[in-house]
């Protein structure tokens, strides 16, 4: 991430903040509604952001992408695949890190199956993001979102598997 | 302070006072990391704490419920679906958005559509999916991806409405 880039999207802030004050002076009733809703989502990041993301620069350090890969390994069957959820909810960077990850995975010997579920899971349920979810989605949603992406996840890896395998015989066959 | 926030705040302090004791250095690194985020993170956050206020303020009430209520269909969902499969927005950030439009009248289906694709199917970030881990693979995982979170979708709005 460059400094450059990050310039950018301060002043592409600063230009969104613009075009808000511009619309609150064109329709002052508005502008107050919009300008009330804007500080009660500010405070409530403020209060939920920063420890996100402490939380995630710990997990950054003490659980090193190479402990990751190397707990993970080749384990097979339930265990395997509960393994490989659960390593992938660890907050150990954005998606692409995990791209290498899974490809020495599967250098590794680790199967198809366990690397899509992990990389799906890394996408998808972060731990500290859940937290986050559960204060603006609540507690239903994201129970549920949890649950049903889980047992999804886990399908979608053996299916990927079976597809993968099936296209493999053919052209072998 | 809401529930949850008292609670990710007493988790972070708590994993904060124990790392302290382990090992200084990487306690440091560890804050050092969060801080470089806030300062990545800090102009989206800004923009989608706007947009929210902005949707909610300006746009005349009921807008966001005839778009993307439970009376838009599957097509409205499929739309918003897609719109989360090509977009590139941090979990962290769309969270709130997503409860806005929820709370605003927006349906569950909808809402669960795009948290899914956004998090899971990366148009953004296939070419470099593809690169490292191959066409079929990358392909795969998102196509299947992309079924899988309109099929979580859809359960979720028959389960919670």
């Amino acid at each position: 991430m460059t400094r450059s880039k990050s310039i950018r999207g301060w002043l592409l802030l600063a230009a969104f903040a613009g075009g808000f004050v511009l619309l609150s002076f064109l329709f002052p009733t508005q502008g107050e509604r919009a300008a009330d809703i804007t500080w009660t989502y500010f405070l409530d990041m403020v209060q939920i952001l920063p420890a996100v993301l402490v939380l995630m620069g710990l997990f950054g350090v003490w659980i090193s992408k190479d402990a990751v890969v190397r707990h993970l390994g080749t384990g097979s069957g339930f265990r395997g695949m509960g393994l490989a959820l659960l390593m992938g909810t660890l907050p150990t960077g954005p998606l692409y890190v995990a791209f290498p990850m899974a490809d020495m995975l599967l250098r590794k010997g680790a199967s198809v199956r366990n690397v899509v579920a992990f990389l799906s899971a890394w996408a998808c349920i972060k731990i500290p993001q859940e937290l986050v979810e559960l204060r603006f989605l609540g507690p239903q949603f994201m129970a549920l979102r949890l649950g049903l992406t889980v047992v999804f996840v886990a399908l979608m890896g053996w299916s990927i598997e079976a597809a993968i395998h099936w296209m493999e015989r053919r052209r072998a066959g | 302070m809401s529930a949850t926030a008292l609670l990710v705040n007493g988790l972070a302090l708590g994993c904060l006072i124990l790392s302290l004791f382990k090992d200084r250095g990487k306690t440091g690194d560890a804050l050092k990391a969060a801080g470089r985020s806030l300062l990545r993170l800090g102009p989206a956050v800004g923009m989608v704490i706007l947009l929210i206020g902005g949707v909610l303020g300006f746009l005349p009430e009921g807008t966001v419920s005839r778009i993307i209520g439970s009376g838009g269909g599957f097509g409205s969902t499929l739309v918003v679906a897609l719109f989360g499969a090509v977009m590139y927005m941090p979990a962290l950030v769309a969270f709130p958005l997503a409860g806005s439009l929820l709370a605003e009248g927006a349906s569950v289906t909808a809402i669960a559509a795009f948290i899914t694709t956004l998090t899971m199917v990366g148009a953004v970030t296939l070419p470099v999916e593809i690169k490292i881990l191959g066409r079929k693979l990358a392909f795969l995982r998102n196509g299947v991806s992309f079924v899988v979170a309109l099929i979580i979708a859809l359960l979720m709005g028959r389960i919670l409405s």
